[in-house]
């Protein structure tokens, strides 16, 4: 018999592992509104297989501490249960010999501190919390609430107008959506327990690039004769704007620039979102007959006070456009600038001159990553971005950071800025960097330490800092909104307490979020303001969702999006990435799982009709 | 050194030395239940955990090495806490039925249980059903038992027998016997040192007490009874009884309180093995016309026997034919006692108390019953069953009065004493061989002492006996009996005589002793019964006058062809693994 032997996974080990793979996958996507103490007694089973069973801590405690979350689920818990299973828990965290049990215990430990409410009600009730969840992953997801299982099965159909109406009933920017939106209804995809989520972006893309012409707007319901301002022409503004006057109401949307979008026109970079594509959402929008004052600053107490009695009901949507400093040496030099700075030029047509210019982009979320590649194709010669944390600690979408690598651009990860350095006419020279090292992980990032290495010196000509934008709330707290570190305080209806008739949403009642988090606040204001002023008006669609066929689901591929090659995309802001093709289109819908129609859906209905 | 404070306790401690050894050293008892010092140090129980200031989570005393500057606290309210749930955990999983359990009062979960002051299961039920094949003479009850893997480390680590091992993982995960194989199905050799390295009740030997009652109950049957010479080191140790105290004498006593007709003793047998092996060591090694390529081996441990016919099957024919004194005691009974006291053997019920749990295999063996009447050991009871036996009869040792064993089986030479402990059966052989040979006696009683007291590897010596070299090992324990084995049959080591006991130390050190635990009281026991020798009357196994009456009257002489058909047997009669 030979001494030592090489590894050689068997066929069973294989086969377990792609269960394990599939299993991880089907955790992801855990319904909302699952029992969470239903959960955590299941997890604590598969925890339960994995011991060695050397240690009592995990070899009997595990099983205990499930049979103890098994008698609170059946409703045999007495006054006690929840002490001896957070006791057991503790002494099993404490005492077990490796991570396989303590990390275990650990599972139950943090539920009790974080739904301890679930726990008590089922000892006190002998039942689960009521259920916050719905039955459809993706709808439920997506903040504006869209019809997506619905919309795929009009792609499906070639029913592209269709699509579209349905989409605008939830959220009326379905070509901005389409090309940009950070799509959270894929996340929880239920495709996943199969094989991967729906690729749901692309196929309402593919909708609105191929509807003939543009799709009409439904018609408004009777003038009621109310009046409501919106302050502020973003994706919030707008998404309010246009419900409010498919109402019946009439709304007048006022805007700081010169242009109507918000973020959508002055934040992201237009190879992603072409101005023309924003527009026909905008256009759609005012086809409704939303007035708007663009160029018009509405800000100061007065102002307001004079804006709120001219209108019945007010929605400010002001966004968050002002950019934030790091407060280190330097940043007033010329060539340092902020992110905010530079897109609101380019979004107002006023494209800067880069050429031969070395350009240092400090940050790692997205916005560093559209103002690093808008760099390059301003004819930068270099670009790097410098960032405190690592790669893959970025907040950027992960294409994101590869295209702008695959762009040219340059990460210098775990380099946190100490001061941007200038000449005697203070033009910028350099910025000077602390190298880090990855430290300890604290609300679940690890948090950047100073390395033991000396401070870098990198030669540069311009230095833009993407760390973050603020909110302009100077100009709103002594009209009386309140606001906390300015981010304007909301109750979750988008109404200000104390201020009737107020409502206020978007990025400046949340610090810079998302598009659909946007027109989520939009929708929420326009029903909110609609019940304000006295009216119960519904949105819906006369849009027929066809029914599901009868096809066998077999394990498929997902279609991603291609994007044209770096070297036909760099040097210009035309729109980089390409749309599916019909063919990907509908074999991309055809995986569709059809939530709405099948499991819960088939019960208690996959679909909001109205609202 | 490193410096540390346990309890508010300043101490110097030995590098590398765990918690639990330096606060004991400073006398800070921290307890225990898994642990086995040297042997099964892995923290399995978590009963030993203690608090080391700075630190989010507990550490297991007993295999967390010492560090300097520790702040350490052995009973914190979160060192208590956990340590409670921990024995909890540990009796949601064992069945707590401690009236009717062996270990009752010398349980060290019971004890734990009792000292954390747990007055209540809080945790379900979870006990494993026993599965078991109950007429086995090694008992496991999955219900009992706390994987603590000491049975799995004494079988690997001491005996090198792997009998047990985990099955199943994770929640199902169990200590069982390996190879997925029923007990009976193993080469486990029966030495029982799982049984008292086990800190609960879950490994016991099967009690066969109740036959015994019976028999001394049944107005029909004589009954004899044997008592083994390392049993008269430990009888009384459960009892709570001194050393001093617990003389032979008082031994005898007690076995007629009980009820025996007849009180004799394995040591009187044990100068007859000396007569018969002795006579077949001169015939087989130093009389032969060609020296054979092994040694002879004892053949008086029955865990040894089973251990060499699993694992060393072609050198089987190295064993002395001799059956061990045991077996030669019941045969003797069951035909010359029987025919001089003129009493039918079918009558007799010979009870054998030993300090062994193979005895109980080898009294069963369908071979050994050359008197005729049955078996010629009808039940072999433990030390421990004997213990409880003397339990059950109230009887109080310090009101025992010293009594002599009966005649004529009763009495022996310090020779047969010294067959409780390792060296001892090989110590007894050299001196009546050396007496057979030069016709005197050695230079002196102790001149074989050499031999005694093998506890690690394997102990050789030579002796010149009238000009011829004997070449003699001794070992204890079968891992050092298998290094030994494997040494001879690699040919770098030669003797003409081999001693093997399958427990370390010996007899005394027996699979069938009283527990107690977290002591090791082989030598302790041992050393009584070379004490016992020192002092003995007759230190010659040829010198018993009773010993000597049995050929005269009976046997003629060693190896005769009636010593032959009651003392000798063929090994090749059964094979491992054997039921």
């Amino acid at each position: 018999m030979a001494r030592l032997n090489l590894f050689k996974e068997s066929a069973a080990q294989a086969a377990i592992d792609d269960v394990m793979s599939d299993i991880e996958r089907r955790l992801y996507v855990s319904p909302f509104g699952n029992c969470h103490v239903n959960l955590v007694a299941s997890i604590l089973k598969m925890c339960h297989a994995q011991s060695c069973g050397k240690c009592v801590p995990c070899r009997i405690g595990l099983s205990q501490l499930a049979n103890i979350i098994e008698d609170i689920l059946k409703g045999k818990a007495v006054s006690n249960t929840l002490d001896l299973l957070e006791k057991t828990a503790l002494s099993i965290y404490e005492s077990a010999d490796c991570a396989i049990g303590y990390e275990a215990a650990n599972t139950v430990i943090k539920g009790l501190r974080n739904f301890r409410g679930d726990y008590e009600n089922h000892v006190a009730n002998g039942k689960c919390s009521p259920d916050e969840g719905g039955s459809v992953p993706c709808v439920n997801r997506c903040p504006a609430h869209v019809d997506i299982p619905g919309y795929i099965a009009l792609v499906e159909s070639g029913r592209y107008e269709d699509a579209i109406r349905l989409i605008r009933k939830d959220n009326p920017f379905p070509t901005a959506c389409g090309l940009i939106c950070e799509h959270p209804c894929e996340t929880r995809c239920r495709r996943n327990i199969l094989d991967i989520g729906l690729n749901i972006r692309g196929i309402k893309r593919f909708a609105a690039d191929n509807c003939r012409g543009s799709v009409p707007v439904p018609a408004s319901a009777p003038q009621t004769g109310k009046k409501v301002a919106v302050i502020g022409g973003g994706p919030a503004g707008l998404s309010a704007a246009y419900f409010l006057q498919l109402m019946g109401h009439a709304v007048t949307v006022y805007e700081k620039r010169k242009y109507l979008g918000g973020m959508l026109r002055y934040g992201i970079p237009s190879y992603r979102l072409p101005r023309e594509e924003l527009q026909r959402d905008i256009d759609a929008i005012l086809s409704t007959g939303v007035a708007i004052h663009p160029d018009t600053d509405i800000a100061g107490k007065d102002s307001l006070d004079g804006l709120r009695k001219q209108y019945d009901a007010m929605f400010i949507a002001v966004g968050a456009h002002t950019e934030k400093r790091l407060g280190i040496a330097g940043e007033t030099l010329r060539g340092a600038m902020s992110a905010v700075q530079m897109l609101r030029a380019i979004g107002d047509g006023q494209l800067p001159d880069f050429k031969g210019k070395r350009v240092i982009v400090i940050g790692g979320g997205n916005v560093a990553m559209d103002v690093a590649r808008s760099s390059v194709r301003l004819g930068a010669a270099n670009v790097s971005v410098a960032y405190r944390r690592r790669q893959n600690d970025m907040t950027a979408l992960p294409e994101e950071i590869e295209g702008a690598i695959a762009e040219g651009c340059e990460i210098l990860a775990l380099q946190a800025p100490v001061a941007i350095e200038g000449d005697r006419d203070d033009n910028v020279t350099a910025l000077l960097t602390q190298p880090q090292i990855i430290g300890p992980i604290e609300d679940g990032r690890p948090k950047p330490l100073n390395a033991d290495k000396p401070q870098q010196r990198i030669p540069c000509d311009l230095v833009i800092l993407a760390v973050g934008q603020d909110i302009e709330a100077d100009s709103f707290v002594p009209f009386g909104v309140k606001a906390k570190r300015n981010i304007f305080q909301t109750r979750s209806d988008v109404s200000i307490e104390g201020m009737p008739g107020v409502f206020a949403g978007g990025d400046c009642a949340t610090g810079p979020a998302t598009v659909i988090r946007a027109i989520e606040a939009g929708k929420v204001a326009a029903a909110n303001i609609d019940h304000y002023l006295g009216f119960d008006h519904k949105i819906s669609v006369d849009v027929a969702i066809p029914e599901p066929g009868l096809t066998n689901k077999k394990y498929w591929g997902r279609v991603n999006m291609r994007e044209k090659e770096p070297s036909e995309r760099k040097d210009n802001f035309n729109i980089m990435e390409f749309g599916m093709s019909r063919e990907e289109a509908i074999q991309e819908s055809g995986r569709c799982l059809r939530c709405d129609r099948f499991g819960y859906g088939s019960f208690r209905g996959g679909r909001n009709a109205q609202w | 050194m490193v410096k540390l404070m346990i309890d508010n306790k300043a101490i110097t401690a030995k590098e590398g030395e765990s918690i639990l050894a330096a606060a004991k050293s400073a006398g800070i008892a921290i307890p225990t239940l898994c642990h086995l010092e040297g042997l099964n140090e892995i923290g399995a129980c978590r009963v030993c955990v203690v608090e080391v200031k700075g630190l989010d989570r507990l550490v297991a005393a007993c295999n967390t090495p010492v560090e300097d500057g520790l702040t350490i606290l052995t009973n914190s309210p979160r060192v208590r806490q956990a340590r409670k749930v921990n024995v909890n955990l540990l009796l949601s999983r064992h069945d707590c039925q401690c009236l009717t359990c062996a270990r009752s009062g010398n349980c060290a979960l019971q004890n734990l249980a009792n000292n954390l002051g747990i007055v209540e299961r809080v945790y379900k039920n979870e006990t494993i059903p026993a599965d078991w094949d109950a007429s086995f003479p090694l008992i496991r009850d999955m219900g009992k038992c706390v994987q603590c893997m000491r049975c799995i480390q004494v079988c690997d680590n001491i005996q090198d027998l792997h009998v047990w091992d985990l099955v199943n993982f994770g929640s199902h995960i169990d200590v069982d016997v390996s190879g997925n194989k029923k007990i009976h199905e193993t080469d486990c050799s029966l030495c029982g040192q799982c049984i008292t390295h086990c800190p609960v009740g879950a490994l016991t030997a099967r009690d066969d007490t109740e036959k015994v009652l019976d028999a001394l109950a049944n107005p029909d049957v004589i009954t004899l009874v044997q008592v083994a010479p390392a049993v008269r080191a430990a009888w009384a140790e459960a009892l709570g009884a001194s050393r001093e105290d617990a003389t032979p004498g008082k031994m005898a006593a007690a076995l007629r309180r009980i009820g025996f007709d007849y009180v004799f003793d394995t040591d009187f047998a044990a100068d007859l093995t000396i007569m018969e092996e002795g006579s077949e060591f001169l015939e087989r090694v130093l009389h032969a016309k060609e020296k054979p390529r092994y040694p002879m081996f004892t053949s008086c441990c029955p865990g040894w026997v089973r251990f060499i016919k699993s694992q060393y099957p072609d050198m089987v024919d190295c064993l002395s034919s001799a059956k061990s004194p045991q077996q030669m005691f019941g045969a003797v009974a069951k035909s010359y006692f029987a025919e001089t006291k003129n009493i039918d053997p079918k009558k007799l019920f010979v009870v054998s108390i030993m300090p062994c749990v193979a005895k109980k295999h080898e009294a069963a063996l369908p071979t050994m019953n050359s008197a005729g009447a049955g078996q010629d050991v009808d039940i072999v009871l433990t030390t421990r069953e004997f213990s409880r036996l003397l339990r059950s009869e109230n009887i109080n040792i310090a009101s025992l009065k010293e009594e002599v064993f009966d005649d004529p089986l009763g009495e022996a030479s310090g020779a047969g004493i010294i067959f409780g402990a390792t060296g001892g059966v090989m110590e007894a052989a050299l001196r009546t061989v050396y007496c057979i040979i030069t016709g005197k006696k050695p230079p002196s009683d102790d001149a074989f002492k050499g031999v005694r007291g093998s506890m690690h590897g394997w102990k050789s010596a030579a002796f010149d006996v009238a000009g011829t070299t004997v070449k003699v090992a001794v070992a204890s324990g079968l891992g050092n009996t298998r290094k030994l084995m494997e040494a001879i049959r690699a040919g770098t080591a030669h003797y003409d005589f081999v001693e093997i006991m399958a427990c370390p130390g010996g007899c005394s050190g027996g699979g069938g002793q009283p527990i107690a635990m977290g002591e090791e009281l082989a030598e302790t026991r041992g050393n009584n019964l070379f004490r016992l020798d020192a002092t003995a009357a007759l230190r010659y196994s040829h010198e018993n006058p009773s010993v000597q009456a049995v050929y005269d009257k009976y046997l003629e002489k060693p190896l005769s062809h009636k010593a032959h058909h009651l003392l000798h047997s063929d090994h090749h009669d059964w094979s491992m693994p054997h039921r």
